[in-house]
């Protein structure tokens, strides 16, 4: 096995590499905030904006990433609407993300028992400030470990994203494979770096949810302080 | 130049088939490997233990797209060459083993310890008490978690149109080749994967909601 000729080629990769990264920290920043939006609308908003939300939710969960990347790539220029690749694969996976995302949001949601909204509100805060500190910020806390993992999904997804020519990292492993004739030995030096960039995710998420999120209820605090004095 | 008519989508109707072949390949050779895994995962055995944790983290943090990549281009580089269909189960096995052991091992591990200890009490051996006692529990568990990955299945087939297999997004592709009708063919490929997606969907949460009622006795 001749790892060097491909190793040779570390621009490149390094090049693959930030643009996987880029993509994902771009819609993943992107699919939240719509999917933030998407969660209050739906609580906020009548009952019409519901059936929206939960109908773009369903129909986004159930048909692959890739037809959906092709719709957006291939389809929309018929519509007169052109993006490059990377704008498609901007595009497709911030909508993709979103809809997950909703789901994973709104069951935070609804596990925020009503009495905590009635006792918001109660205290004279406006529906926003009930909206922001009462609701989002403890769902959020509390599904943070199942949106880091649909984060990490997202960033393997992203693979996908060469079949409409984006030169990330696996778009890359292709072209380096097409050069240097080395299959096998690309794939495997492209694998770990995923690898690498999946766990390095896993625990930055890990570390963002415990300084987002420092103390989820006033039991964890208690008891976090009785192990400090003991 | 060719246009989208009843013909293209009569072959696009037919080639989701080979979606569906592929998925019932996939997920049953992957839920052999995968209970295979879970319960190495679980064992008493620290390097069996290891080796388990080990193949599913390595297969979780990597995309499909590689595992598939490897096997296709790179086992025909060292000489092994499948084909197209046989490198697309392969891999989609071995992606489905990893979610489906995980997915196992937690079903399995939330049935009450007691359980076992009352197998024990029944000088049961560990294979009788995973065949009478845990297994028929564990399923149980399993199922509403289990229906929902057959979803994320047979979503992630379509990635296997790049080793060539005539799939049904391969199909789309074809077509779109021939008509540049993108927009139509990929509102009916969509459409189709939501026919088969969506019905799975709804079987999971509604299996979710019948188990939950069970449990809350």
């Amino acid at each position: 096995m001749l790892f060097q000729d491909v190793l040779s080629k570390w621009p490149m990769i390094l090049h693959g590499v930030w643009l996987t990264i880029a993509l994902s920290f771009v819609a993943i920043t992107l699919g939240l905030v719509l999917a933030t939006a998407m969660t209050a609308l739906r609580s906020l908003a009548g009952s019409w904006a519901g059936y929206v939300v939960d109908a773009y939710v369903e129909l986004m969960r159930n048909t692959p990433f890739l037809v959906q990347l092709f719709m957006i790539f291939f389809g929309l220029p018929q519509l007169g609407i052109r993006l490059n690749g990377l704008e498609a694969s901007i595009l497709a996976m911030t909508l993709n993300l979103a809809a997950y995302a909703t789901e994973i949001i709104r069951a935070g949601v609804d596990s925020i028992h009503r009495s905590q909204i009635e006792a918001g509100l109660a205290l004279a805060m406006s529906k926003w400030q009930v909206l922001k500190h009462v609701v989002l910020q403890p769902a959020f806390a509390r599904v943070w470990p199942a949106l880091s993992s649909q984060f990490v999904l997202m960033m393997l997804a992203s693979s996908i994203c060469s079949f409409v020519s984006v030169q990330e990292l696996s778009g890359t492993a292709a072209i380096i494979e097409q050069d240097t004739f080395r299959s096998f030995e690309t794939y495997i030096v492209v694998t770990v770096i995923y690898l690498v960039l999946a766990l390095s995710l896993k625990l930055f998420l890990n570390w963002l949810g415990h300084k987002l999120f420092p103390q989820v209820s006033g039991l964890a605090r208690l008891t976090e302080a009785h192990g400090e004095a003991a | 130049m060719q246009t989208f008519g009843w013909p293209e989508a009569l072959f696009i109707f037919r080639s989701a088939g080979w979606t569906l072949a592929l998925t019932a390949i996939a997920f049953f050779i992957g839920s052999i490997l995968g209970g295979a895994f879970a319960i190495m995962r679980l064992s008493r055995v620290r390097w069996l233990r290891r080796f388990a944790s080990g193949y599913i983290l390595v297969i979780q943090s990597i995309p499909v797209l590689m595992v598939l990549f490897m096997s296709y281009y790179g086992l025909s580089a060292l000489g092994i060459e499948l084909p197209p269909f046989l490198a697309a189960s392969a891999s989609l096995s071995i992606y489905v083993s990893a979610y489906l052991a995980e997915i196992w091992r937690g079903s399995i591990e939330s049935v009450p310890r007691q359980q076992w200890e009352a197998s024990a009490s029944l000088a049961h051996t560990t294979a009788q008490t995973y065949r009478y006692v845990i297994l028929p529990q564990a399923v149980r568990i399993s199922l509403p978690p289990t229906v929902g990955f057959l979803v994320q299945l047979v979503k992630n087939t379509s990635i296997v149109q790049v080793v060539g297999f005539v799939d049904l997004m391969r199909a789309g592709m074809l077509v779109n080749n021939a008509t540049y009708q993108a927009f139509q063919i990929f509102t009916l490929v969509g459409a189709i994967y939501f026919a088969i997606c969506f019905p799975l969907s709804r079987l999971s949460r509604h299996l979710e909601k019948v188990m939950n009622a069970s449990r809350s006795h």
